[in-house]
């Protein structure tokens, strides 16, 4: 039994259980929007595309929520499964960042958050393959191939689209500028991010922004797209996702989500 | 983007199994160009471990022979037997052949 006084092992605990849960939050939620556009997407090779980025993506979601939910139950007693966090949770309580919940309001919304995301997603999990904790490693070693990949699929379509026609450029810098706002968000530290820091289990955010920063203005070179000036939004009291504040358009995307497994609970199949 | 699926040429994909094995014909595709067909190849054919190498080839690129000439193509070789090894019988105390 590990004591509930702030010993120094609970400390970190409760950290891990906390990054798990904001790392699977992400991973969740990013997997939805995608799999919003499953039988929607422009076309059909790129609709098979999206789907197996989704999978990936709410595969990565599993394996973090699960791990969060157990290691809260060596603190608590009480075992949250991973559909228990994924569908029983209210909207204040995730605390993914906002980037991977705004909506795809065209195609290029979806392409310019998905190289957002999967260009700092790509920088945490190949951190995280050296992490101490064997499980955050072991989820990495496998996530990194994959959102490598995805990291991939959505700058090819940067290019493609930033570098097309005048309309398919004009809706990548609108898009840009729509999601640059949510950008800081993702190298925020906290007091989670200082003690997995701090135990050598995770890095420190700040510290993925230099490769991210060269990822993107490489991607967005080749595109002849430029970075939008546009101020970073700070949530209610300067709170934002990893603190449970979000935006507008989340509560709709959870009540989707959500619905069914509220509805019929313990629904499977 | 409907009016766009029309534009994108077809791509025929051919993947390897594994090392040592030639790449098969395994169906074909849409895609904007070379680089984006063969992402819609790795994401259409190999999710489920079909293979370790991926060739695409631009449908238009590939010269075929028409149906029509089957038998002229074809058909002189249906009674040429001795064009297959097992044809000859090889001698006794040949070796190394």
């Amino acid at each position: 039994m590990r004591d509930e006084t702030g010993s120094p092992a609970a400390a970190v605990d409760t950290a891990v259980a906390a990054y798990a849960l904001r790392l699977g939050d992400d991973a969740l939620i990013a997997s939805h929007r995608l799999a919003e556009l499953v039988a929607r997407a422009p076309q059909l090779e790129e609709d098979v595309a999206l789907s197996n980025i989704s999978l990936d993506l709410l595969g990565q979601a599993r394996s973090l929520l699960s791990y969060a939910g157990r290691t809260e139950e060596q603190l608590t007693g009480v075992l949250r499964t991973e559909d228990d966090l994924a569908y029983l949770r209210d909207e204040a309580q995730f605390v993914n960042c906002r980037l991977v919940e705004l909506p795809n309001t065209d195609f290029a919304y979806t392409v310019v958050r998905q190289m957002l995301f999967s260009g700092y997603a790509f920088e945490l999990y190949s951190a995280l393959t050296r992490s101490a904790d064997e499980t955050f490693a072991g989820i990495a070693g496998k996530a990194v191939k994959e959102v490598s990949y995805h990291r991939d699929h959505a700058a090819q379509w940067a290019v493609r689209l930033g570098d097309g026609t005048g309309e398919s450029s004009g809706r990548m810098a609108s898009a840009l500028e729509a999601a640059w706002p949510y950008v800081d968000e993702l190298f925020a530290g906290d007091d989670v991010t200082r003690i997995i820091a701090g135990a050598g289990i995770g890095p420190d955010p700040a510290d993925l922004r230099p490769a991210w920063d060269a990822f993107v203005d490489g991607a967005l070179a080749e595109a002849e797209l430029r970075r939008p000036q546009v101020p970073a939004v700070t949530g209610l009291a300067g709170m934002g996702g990893r603190d449970g504040v979000h935006t507008e358009a989340f509560g709709y995307l959870l009540a989707e989500m959500q619905h069914l497994h509220r509805s019929h609970p313990g629904a499977a199949w | 983007m409907s009016e766009r699926m029309d534009d994108w040429p077809l791509w025929e994909v051919f993947v390897r199994a594994r090392r040592g094995l030639s790449h098969v014909h395994v169906g074909s595709l849409h895609a904007a160009d070379a680089e984006h067909a063969l992402r819609n190849a790795r994401d259409l054919y190999t999710r489920r471990q079909e293979g370790v190498s991926v060739w695409v080839v631009p449908a238009a690129r590939i010269t075929a022979s028409a149906p029509e000439e089957k038998g002229a193509f074809f058909d002189p070789a249906d009674d040429k037997v001795y064009r297959h090894p097992t044809f000859y019988t090889v001698p006794e105390g040949v070796e190394h052949l």
